[in-house]
């Protein structure tokens, strides 16, 4: 089932947490809402589910506006960070609860209500604990008898609210590849919120990131990390190393250096600007960097190496600029990943040239 | 010094170790709680039976049931049952309100609550009685109804309502504060109606603090005196509690009848608290808890 919202905006106070919201999710995909914490994200999934009303905007449920229906009349399957479950109930009656609050008629028989319970048990693995009480149940599999109990009246979207937030990294892992295989099995339409953009990478067919209650950017983990259309979306995705100078043709020049970019200055209100002497900021991921130890070298930024970290199969390299990024006071930092072997001549304290193989440029906010 | 000369220093413990508690103080604080015990609770207590034991046993049976005694129990006992319970629901309204609800004057109605546990017992007799008697502000209200208040066991009631009201209150309102809302959102979203909501994640959930509540307010309505007396007219066989024919007792010097109506007291209390909480492990057992 397809879901729609339409320019949804809610505050709570003075705190705008959604300001103008429109987003299409398409039938059967499992899409990630990231972003930091405080961009709405939560808030948009609530609105979603019927938990939460919006100022303004409308709800759209498979073409049917769902703005003014209850929670219980959505028919959504909605799954708690931090569980929710009936601790006062076995895992057998959490998961039957949805099916036994059915009015009588709709009500299944109890031989009927038993199978479909031990089936969705079966399916998490989680049927010999069927008599357990939740408190008895380690964190991961809570969560995943609350997903069950979210699947056992058969939603028509699936809404997970940071559903491994409150899990230890192992098991954060275990579930994200199994929430992705039970999705492919079912084809739910699926939303889920977190701030991990790596969770959100690997595991939606489609990311919406937010940032102060506003879309960044939509797209397959693969547009939105080859291609992020804005710095935030750059800036979020892992780690990235910035440069701020102004255009020079087809450089940019940082200081002393410059350094060529990739063509196009993103970020302009007008984009007819003359873009030729703009105050901007240069991106590029630390795999986009070449480390060169020679210092006549065309096209590179002089820096220090601060630390290399060399373990596995890529070593990690932290660098400090050598001017202390004189224009904006702060020493800068960078970050660079290169394969093991060419990392093998670095030392501590080693002067270098950073040459950018890729340079994403920005007009610079700030300046 | 090497190794080997201090293991050979260090003489063989004759005795065989004792096992070492992790919490310090165990000896200390456990002979404290039952030396506190024993003087404050259960010597006064026994000397209720040792003085009740001196009787004959006919004789004893013969004050114990006397009719006048036996409906004074009946009026105790099923008041502070009725009190209590009427406690329990309106309390438990009354936490609710306290919790979920912001509105003008909470503080003060939080407040409120208190002042039966801080008032004079007397003195919330006498402004009962002044406002239920047939010539009072509520009395006089409901006199034309036929309903008479001040001077019959529904005085009694008033009275034992009254004190209780705070019980309920303290025990629900922590544990309706501690309940996280997600529960409520969670069975909404199974499509619970907001009474299945109430009947089948919080009524269980606040099971436990409304039973204790219940007990404290039952426990209390038993015992209570001063404001009760005022407000109930104590005419024999109607609405006589039994505290009141024990002080009716003592005043005639009659000690041991006193001791004994006073030790029937006793054993019927312990009973009925020992119920409520036998109750209330089953319960914790039922739902998971009692682990």
């Amino acid at each position: 089932m397809s879901i729609q919202v339409e320019n949804i905006s809610k505050s709570f106070g003075a705190f705008a947490a959604l300001q103008g919201v429109s987003l299409d999710f398409p039938t059967g995909e499992l899409v990630a809402l990231l972003g930091p914490s405080g961009c709405g994200k939560t808030t948009l999934l609530r609105v979603i589910a019927g938990l939460e009303t919006a100022d303004a905007g409308r709800v759209i449920l498979d073409g049917e506006d769902a703005s003014d229906t209850h929670v219980r009349e959505r028919q959504v399957g909605f799954v708690f960070q931090h569980y929710a479950l009936f601790r006062h109930l076995t895992v057998f009656e959490n998961v039957a609860f949805g099916l036994r609050v059915r009015p009588r008629r709709n009500r299944p028989s109890a031989d009927e209500i038993s199978r479909r319970v031990h089936r969705l048990l079966d399916l998490v693995q989680l049927d010999p604990l069927a008599d357990r009480f939740p408190p008895q149940l380690s964190g991961g599999q809570r969560q995943r008898i609350a997903l069950v109990r979210a699947l056992a009246v058969e939603p028509r979207v699936l809404l997970l609210d940071e559903p491994f937030g409150a899990l230890d990294a192992q098991v954060r892992k275990e579930l994200r590849r199994w929430l992705r295989r039970l999705h492919d099995e079912l084809h739910v339409t699926s939303i889920f919120v977190t701030h991990d953009q790596e969770e959100a990478l690997e595991v939606a067919d489609r990311v919406v990131l937010m940032n102060r209650g506003r879309v960044e950017q939509v797209g397959t983990p693969a547009q939105i990390y080859e291609h992020p259309a804005t710095p935030f979306v750059y800036g979020f995705l892992g780690a990235v190393n910035c440069f701020r100078g102004r255009v020079e043709g087809t450089h940019v020049r940082v200081g002393e250096a410059r350094l060529p970019h990739d063509g196009q200055v993103d970020g302009q209100v007008d984009g007819q600007v003359d873009i030729e002497g703009a105050a901007v900021v240069g991106f590029a991921r630390p795999h986009d960097l070449a480390v060169v130890t020679d210092l006549a070298a065309a096209n590179g930024v002089d820096a220090i190496v601060s630390r290399v970290h060399a373990f596995g199969a890529s070593v990690r390299v932290e660098l400090d600029s050598l001017e202390g990024a004189a224009d904006r006071g702060e020493p800068a930092h960078y970050e660079v990943v290169m394969p093991r072997e060419r990392a093998v001549s670095l030392i501590d304290g080693q002067r270098v040239r950073l040459v950018p193989a890729h340079l994403r440029v920005f007009a610079d906010q700030a300046a | 010094m090497t190794a080997a000369s201090v293991a050979t220093l260090t003489p063989t413990p004759l005795l065989p170790r004792i096992a070492r508690r992790v919490l310090p103080g165990f000896g200390l604080t456990l002979g404290l709680t039952l030396v506190y015990l024993s003087l404050v609770v259960l010597i006064p207590l026994s000397a209720v039976f040792i003085k009740a034991g001196s009787l004959p046993w006919g004789e004893l049976w013969n004050i114990v049931s006397a009719p006048r005694v036996v409906a004074s129990y009946q009026l105790t006992f099923g008041a502070s049952l009725l009190a209590a319970a009427i406690n329990t629901v309106f309390g438990f309204m009354l936490a609710w309100s306290l919790v979920r609800y912001n509105f003008p004057g909470k503080r003060l109605v939080d407040a409120l609550v208190d002042l039966p546990f801080a008032l004079p017992t007397a003195v919330a007799g006498i402004a009962l009685a002044a406002l239920y008697s047939g010539n009072g502000w509520i009395g006089s209200l409901l006199a034309p109804l036929g309903l008479k208040v001040a001077f019959t066991p529904l005085g009694v009631l008033v009275a034992l309502v009254f004190i209780g009201v705070p019980f309920v209150v303290r025990t629900v309102q922590p544990v309706l504060e501690e309940l996280e809302i997600e529960l409520e959102e969670a069975a909404a979203s199974l499509g619970a109606q907001r009474g299945q909501v109430f009947r089948r994640v919080l009524l269980p959930l606040l099971l436990p603090a409304l039973m204790t509540g219940f007990a404290l307010a039952f426990a209390r309505a038993v015992g209570e005196y001063g404001s009760v007396i005022f407000i109930a007219g104590n005419i024999p066989m109607v609405s006589e509690i039994t505290p009141l024919i024990i002080i009716t007792k003592l005043e005639q010097y009659d000690f041991q009848g006193a001791t004994a109506v006073a030790g029937v007291m006793l054993i019927f209390s312990f009973a009925m608290l020992l119920v409520i909480n036998l109750l209330q492990a089953w319960s914790a057992k039922r739902t998971g808890r009692g682990r």
